[in-house]
């Protein structure tokens, strides 16, 4: 929980890692080439003084995450989604033992969303359905650019990815948290094409799809779909930061998605330990549209709470205080114009 | 911030440093040539990102080495300009051998051996290729545009010369001369359109016209679009800065070498340059180290 001038904000980080990107880990160069990149957006993106050294950053364990997130980093709840990338680390990324057991010390506090693997066919519907027992998943996150074998990446519209979502959608693993890499299958398209989204969010209406990222660096053209489709929404991974370096980029994302898809489909996470959340949820209460934005609507204190936690809260399902919650009246009209209100004017 | 087609450096920063006159004009058409390539991603020289790490000038022709901002750029916008460097330096007049080098990406072995060895779009990625790339870079190539367009639609209606209602009706006549109008007739050839000035400014991809209902949203699509694109090449600077200057953009340059004279040696070996002047595998040239070019001049 956050407070400040009066206002409290429930938070919820939607989308933490606990990862091992050690030497010790590498499967071969490219997880190197990995973890190095995940690193230079770290250091490129983050406040100086919240820069940490390299050593940690490759592995830092369960203990320092229940610090930076819960003692420090006003998190309410956060929700791992864990990167597999089996073919680049010998123990995987992100650690699932080490990750699950931490949640079952505080299911309070932590959620813990598996992933899966199309390619994986029959063998990985069958775990599918083991880990959706296992771990209680009410989602998962798929990194459609991970390698595996000859195969550099697939896509939502695979007919294997059909069947894994049907199984889904039975087991009521209902958040599909997408997180779009640069894909290397098809070579011959757009690395970061959200199409596929397009496509399963209309065939699958019980699920909700999550693109992490806000579909960066497509924004425009996740917009496009998500405007369309009620089932899909903004996460803030990796938007978040510019924050701090580059505010009125920032201010046109947020009054984007805001413009676009409005403020209850938009989820706060700090894409922990890319960032922390401390500084990211301090500066986001502080923000504002800059005044000479005038093409954006202010952000209001009921947007931000939304986009901080309830928004996620409610799709998680997360017992949110009495005291943090929304009044009734707030929760149903955001009053913002949206996309659907753009055929009127967007200059009137 | 609005995309600037700069050349890497300022033909006078260019012309400073050692040299022969004849080495010295060769760098600079180079660097122009090298000023050519786009990012088809990002709708800018690659001069200007910055993804121009080295040029060496030696008797044999030209070695050019280039980056980018991580190890996971999407390889088939890398191939694309690394296709289209050795491609524009190949015609430059009298180069010689043209060897163009991408470093540190995970497919850097891959692209660098098709590239040595002409094997083209489909040869160099073998099965994960399938036709080409032309739709590809026509995709952001009409991406560009309606960035481009909604620039200078913009601009006239912050400097109230158009009313919205009648932007439909706004012709390329109409806009004043500049950069941001130049920006635009550059991206309407690219994706086939008119650029006379009778042409109306707000069309879709095709050429049509926009019927006025549709203008809002349409513009403001095109809005997001030239956000996303302005935002991305700012990442991309950033990450690039770090990944090789510390986070310091300014120290982020290109370095221009150039090999100015050849003095055989007595165990040379067969001459591997495709030149009719010989050079030697093994020699010892006195390399002559220009000074640095910030790519932001």
């Amino acid at each position: 929980m956050y407070e400040k001038n009066g206002e409290k904000y429930y938070v919820v980080d939607a989308h933490v890692a606990l990862w091992d990107g050690r030497e010790s880990n590498l499967r071969n160069i490219h997880g190197k080439q990995f973890i190095d990149c995940f690193y230079d957006y770290h250091k490129n993106l983050s406040p100086e003084e919240v820069v940490w050294d390299y050593d940690t950053y490759t592995y830092y364990g369960g203990e320092r995450l229940m610090k930076d997130l819960f003692d420090e980093g006003y998190v309410d709840h956060a929700i791992f989604q864990p990167a597999h990338l089996g073919d680049f680390y010998q123990n995987g990324f992100g650690q699932t033992e080490e990750a699950w057991a931490l949640t079952q010390a505080h299911p309070d506090k932590l959620t813990y969303n598996h992933n899966f693997d199309p390619r994986n066919e029959q063998a990985g519907l069958d775990q599918l359905r083991r880990d959706a027992e296992r771990f209680g998943l009410k989602g998962v996150k798929l990194y459609t650019a991970e390698w595996h074998g000859d195969s550099r990446g697939y896509k939502l519209t695979d007919p294997w990815t059909y069947k894994y979502l049907e199984a889904c959608e039975e087991l009521g693993v209902k958040n599909i948290h997408i997180h779009k890499g640069p894909t290397i299958i098809p070579l011959d398209r757009d690395a970061f094409d959200v199409a596929d989204v397009d496509a399963v969010a209309t065939d699958f209406q019980g699920l909700n799809f999550v693109v992490e990222h806000c579909g960066l660096p497509r924004l425009e053209d996740f917009c496009w779909i998500a405007t369309q489709e009620t089932n899909v929404h903004a996460g803030l991974a990796v938007a978040m930061p510019f924050i701090h370096t580059r505010p009125r980029y920032f201010a046109q994302i947020i009054g984007e998605l805001l413009y676009w898809i409005g403020e209850d489909k938009i989820q706060f996470s700090s894409d922990y330990a890319i960032w922390t959340p401390k500084w990211l949820v301090e500066k986001f209460v502080d923000f504002q549209i800059p005044e000479d934005m005038t093409e954006y609507a202010p952000l209001t204190a009921t947007a931000k709470k939304k986009i901080l936690g309830l928004n996620a809260a409610k799709m998680y399902d997360l017992d949110v205080p009495a005291d943090l919650r929304l009044p009734e009246a707030e929760l149903a009209d955001p009053g913002l114009e949206v996309a659907a209100g753009a055929k009127e004017s967007v200059f009137s | 911030m609005s995309a600037v087609a700069t050349p890497a450096a300022s033909p006078s920063t260019r012309r400073r440093g050692a040299g022969t006159q004849h080495g010295a004009s060769l760098a600079n058409q180079v660097l122009e040539a090298l000023a050519t390539v786009m990012d088809p991603e990002l709708d800018e020289p690659i001069t200007g990102l910055g993804f121009v790490r080295s040029v060496a000038l030696h008797p044999a022709g030209v070695t050019v080495h280039l980056r980018l901002p991580t190890s996971f750029c999407s390889p088939n916008f890398a191939y694309l300009m690394v296709s289209d460097a050795q491609d524009a330096l190949r015609r430059v007049r009298g180069i010689g051998r043209v060897t163009v080098v991408l470093d540190d990406h995970h497919d850097s072995d891959k692209i660098n051996a098709g590239i040595a060895a002409d094997a083209g779009y489909l040869g160099t990625f073998g099965a994960e290729a399938e036709e080409g790339l032309d739709e590809l870079r026509l995709i952001f190539q009409r991406k560009a545009h309606a960035a481009a367009m909604e620039r200078c639609v913009m601009a006239a209606l912050t400097a109230g010369s158009v009313r919205v209602e009648h932007l439909g009706r706004l012709t390329l006549g109409d806009l004043p001369a500049g950069r941001t109008k130049e920006a635009l007739l550059r991206r309407r050839t690219d994706i086939g359109l008119g650029v006379a000035p009778g042409e109306r400014v707000v069309v879709d991809e095709h050429g049509e016209g926009v019927p006025d209902e549709e203008l809002p949203l349409r513009l403001r699509l095109a809005t997001s679009v030239r956000i996303s694109i302005e935002g991305n090449a700012h990442f991309c600077r950033g990450l690039l800065a770090t990944r090789y200057a510390g986070g310091d953009a300014s120290a982020l340059t290109t370095e221009v070498t150039e090999t100015t004279e050849t003095i055989t040696d007595t165990t040379s070996t067969a001459s591997t340059t495709s030149t009719a002047s010989t050079a030697p595998s093994v020699s010892h040239p006195r390399t002559a180290r220009r000074p640095k070019l910030d790519p932001k001049d």
